[in-house]
C-alpha cells in the first residue's frame, strides 16, 4: 500500500470510528455495518459475475487474451448447435437425481433404524457422519485410489469374496461415471442422515401411540406419521442438497482424473472448468457458465416459490 | 407372540446398522491401513486391514522429506485469513440484517441466497481472467480473496438467524443506560452470539482449508501449493507415493474430523435456520 493510500484509510478509520462512538444514528448505523460486506461483494461477487456476462460476448481464449473482441452470440449459436450442451445436461440431471435420491433414502432409513431401540446409537451416529468431517478432497481421491483396476479394494473384494470379474473401473464410459456416484452417494448420506435424526426426535411420542391403537404397523406408521412429519424438515435440505449436488465440482473431477475416459464423464459443472483451465476457451466456457446461471435461476425462482407456500403452511 | 416379533425386529435393526457402519468405514480404515504399509508392500493384493509389518515410516517422510509442513504453512495463511475477514464481515452484516430495517433489505438477503446457488466457475472464470490480467495469480491473498466470496453468504445467513434469537430487549436495555448502538452490539449482542461466531469461523476455516478446484486454478507456483493440492500431487503417483497420501491424509482428517464430530450439531441448526427462517 502507497503512503496516500494508507493516510486516507486511516482518516476513513478515524471518521468511521468517530461515528461509531457517537452513536451513529439509528439511520445510519446498519450502513456502517453492512458498507464492508457490501464493498468487497461488489467486488468479488457481483463485478466478477458482470464480466462473465461481457465475456460471453467475446472471442477471448488462449490465442486472444490481450485481444479479445466482441462477436455477438456466436458462442452461444455455437453451444446450441453442438451435442454436447445436451449431453453433459442429461448426465448432470442423472447425476443429481441418483445421488440425492440415495442421499435421502439412505439418509431417513439409517436415521429410522438409529432411532429405534439400539444399543451404542451414539457410537453409530459418531461413526456414520465420519464420511461428512473428512475433507471431501481427502476422500474422493481414497476412493479413487479403491476403484484402481489391480490393486483397488473395491476390486479385490470383487474378486477375492464374491469370485466376481473385476469392473473396468476408468476405461468403460458407464462404470467410470458410476464410481463418482458411489463416491458421491458415501460422501453426502450422513447429511441427510442427521437431518432426518433431528426431524425424527422432534416428532411427539403420542402419535406412534395413536397410531398403534388404530392398529398401525411398522409400515403404517412409517408412512401415516414418520414420513408426513419429516417432509417439512428434510424439504430444505433436499433443495440444498439438490443445488450442491448439482454443483460439485470436487468428486467427479477427482475420482474421474478429470473426465476420463476421454472427457466423458463431464457434467456441466466440471465441463465448464474444463473448457476455461484445460483448453483455455473462456469466452466459450463463459457464455455457457451463462446458459447454466439461467437453469440455476430458475431453479432457485421455483424454490423460492416453494418456500413461500411452504412458509405459509407453517403460520 | 408380539415380544417375540418385537425382539426379532430389534436384532434384525442392529445386524443392518452394524453392516451399514462397517461398509461405511471401510474407506477410512483401508486409508489408515495404507498408511502403515512399508514403502515395499504397496502393490499389494492382500485385503488384511493392518499390514504384517506395520511402519509409521510413511509418516516420517512425509513430515520431513516431502513439502507437506510448507503446504501446512500455505493453507494455515489462506484459511487464516479468509477466517478473520468472513467472521468479521458475517457478524457486522448478519447484526444489521437481523435488527434494521433498511432500503433493499430484502433483496440483499436473498442475493446472498442466490450468490450461494451458482456454481464456483461462474465467479472463478472471471475471477481468473482478472487475476491473470492483474498479475495477481500465483498469490496467496488472491486465493484468499475468491475463498471469502464463496463462504460469506452461508456465514452471513448463519450470523443473522443466531441474532434472530437473541432478544431486543437487552440492547435496549444497554441503550438506555445511554450506549451508543456501537457498544450495545459490541459489548452486549457480541458477547452472546459466540457460539454463532464459532460456527462461521469454523465454516470459514473449513471451506478454506480443504478446497481443491480454486487452488489449482489460482496456484501454479510448487512453493504456494496448499494442502489438497500438495496431497493431490502424491495421490496422483499412485505407484510410489501411496503410503505418503494416505499418511498426508490422516495427519489433515484427524483434527478436522474431531472438531466436526465435536461441533455437527451447530452446524445443522445453523443450516436449518439460516434455509428455513427468513
Amino acid at each position: 500500500m502507497t503512503h496516500g493510500a494508507g493516510e486516507q484509510a486511516n482518516s476513513l478509520l478515524g471518521s468511521l470510528s468517530h461515528r461509531l462512538r457517537s452513536g451513529g444514528g439509528r439511520r445510519s448505523f446498519p450502513y456502517v455495518l453492512l458498507a464492508p460486506t457490501v464493498a468487497i461483494m461488489l467486488v468479488v461477487v457481483l463485478y466478477p459475475l458482470i464480466y462473465n456476462f461481457v465475456l460471453a460476448f467475446k472471442n477471448m481464449s488462449m490465442y486472444h487474451f490481450h485481444d479479445a473482441r466482441f462477436v455477438g452470440l456466436r458462442n452461444f449459436a455455437q453451444i446450441f448447435r453442438e451435442t454436447e450442451l445436451y449431453l453433459v445436461f442429461g448426465k448432470t440431471i442423472i447425476w443429481t437425481a441418483v445421488n440425492v435420491f440415495f442421499h435421502v433414502t439412505l439418509g431417513v432409513a439409517i436415521a429410522v433404524v438409529l432411532n429405534g431401540r439400539i444399543y451404542g446409537s451414539g457410537i453409530f451416529r459418531a461413526l456414520l457422519i465420519l464420511p461428512w468431517a473428512i475433507p471431501q478432497y481427502i476422500s474422493a481421491l481414497t476412493w479413487k485410489g479403491m476403484f484402481n483396476h489391480e490393486y483397488g479394494a473395491v476390486n479385490l473384494i470383487l474378486s477375492k469374496v464374491f469370485h466376481l470379474a473385476p469392473i473396468p473401473w476408468f476405461s468403460d464410459a458407464t462404470w467410470a461415471f458410476i464410481a463418482p456416484i458411489i463416491t458421491n452417494v458415501w460422501l453426502g448420506f450422513p447429511f441427510m442422515m442427521i437431518v432426518a435424526l433431528g426431524g425424527l426426535q422432534s416428532i411427539p411420542h403420542e402419535l406412534y401411540e395413536a397410531a398403534e391403537l388404530d392398529g398401525a404397523g411398522a409400515l403404517g406408521k412409517l408412512r401415516n406419521v414418520t414420513l408426513p412429519l419429516l417432509k417439512p424438515i428434510l424439504a430444505p435440505a433436499i433443495v440444498l442438497g439438490t443445488v450442491w449436488t448439482f454443483n460439485n465440482m470436487n468428486v467427479i473431477w477427482l475420482v474421474t482424473g478429470g473426465g476420463l475416459p476421454a472427457d466423458k464423464t463431464h457434467i456441466l459443472v466440471t465441463y465448464i472448468y474444463k473448457a476455461a483451465f484445460t483448453y483455455y476457451r473462456y469466452s466459450y466456457a463463459a457464455a455457457f457458465s451463462v446458459i447454466v446461471f439461467f437453469l440455476l435461476l430458475g431453479f432457485t425462482f421455483l424454490f423460492m416459490k416453494y418456500f413461500k407456500v411452504s412458509e405459509a403452511a407453517f403460520e | 407372540m408380539r415380544q417375540a416379533r418385537r425382539s426379532m425386529r430389534t436384532v434384525v435393526a442392529h445386524v443392518v446398522i452394524v453392516c451399514v457402519t462397517l461398509a461405511t468405514i471401510y474407506p477410512i480404515i483401508q486409508i489408515i491401513g495404507i498408511s502403515l504399509r512399508p514403502a515395499d508392500r504397496l502393490y499389494t493384493t492382500s485385503l488384511s486391514i493392518i499390514p504384517e509389518d506395520a511402519t509409521a515410516q510413511a509418516y516420517h517422510d512425509v513430515l520431513f522429506e516431502k513439502d507437506f509442513l510448507l503446504w501446512l504453512r500455505n493453507s494455515t495463511v489462506v484459511a487464516g485469513i479468509v477466517t478473520l475477514i468472513g467472521v468479521f464481515l458475517a457478524a457486522t452484516s448478519g447484526y444489521a440484517f437481523s435488527r434494521f430495517r433498511f432500503v433493499l433489505r430484502k433483496s440483499g438477503l436473498y442475493s446472498f441466497l442466490i450468490a450461494q446457488m451458482f456454481p464456483a466457475t461462474m465467479l472463478l472464470l472471471p475471477l481468473y481472467v482478472l487475476m491473470k490480467g492483474l498479475h495477481l495469480l500465483n498469490s496467496l491473498g488472491g486465493l484468499a480473496v475468491a475463498y471469502v466470496a464463496t463462504a460469506l453468504p452461508f456465514c452471513v445467513w448463519t450470523m443473522k438467524g443466531y441474532y434472530d434469537t437473541i432478544p431486543r430487549e437487552l440492547e435496549e436495555a444497554a441503550m438506555m443506560d445511554g450506549a451508543s448502538y456501537w457498544r450495545a452490539f459490541r459489548t452486549v449482542v457480541l458477547p452472546l452470539a459466540a457460539p454463532a461466531l464459532a460456527i462461521t469461523a469454523i465454516f470459514s476455516f473449513m471451506a478454506a482449508w480443504s478446497e481443491f478446484m480454486v487452488a489449482r486454478v489460482i496456484i501454479t507456483t510448487k512453493s504456494l501449493h496448499t494442502l489438497p493440492l500438495g496431497l493431490e500431487s502424491l495421490s496422483s503417483t499412485f505407484q510410489t507415493e501411496w503410503a505418503n497420501y494416505a499418511a498426508g491424509s490422516v495427519l489433515v482428517s484427524l483434527p478436522v474430523v474431531l472438531l466436526f464430530l465435536f461441533l455437527n450439531r451447530y452446524f445443522v441448526s445453523g443450516l436449518t435456520l439460516g434455509g428455513v427462517k427468513q
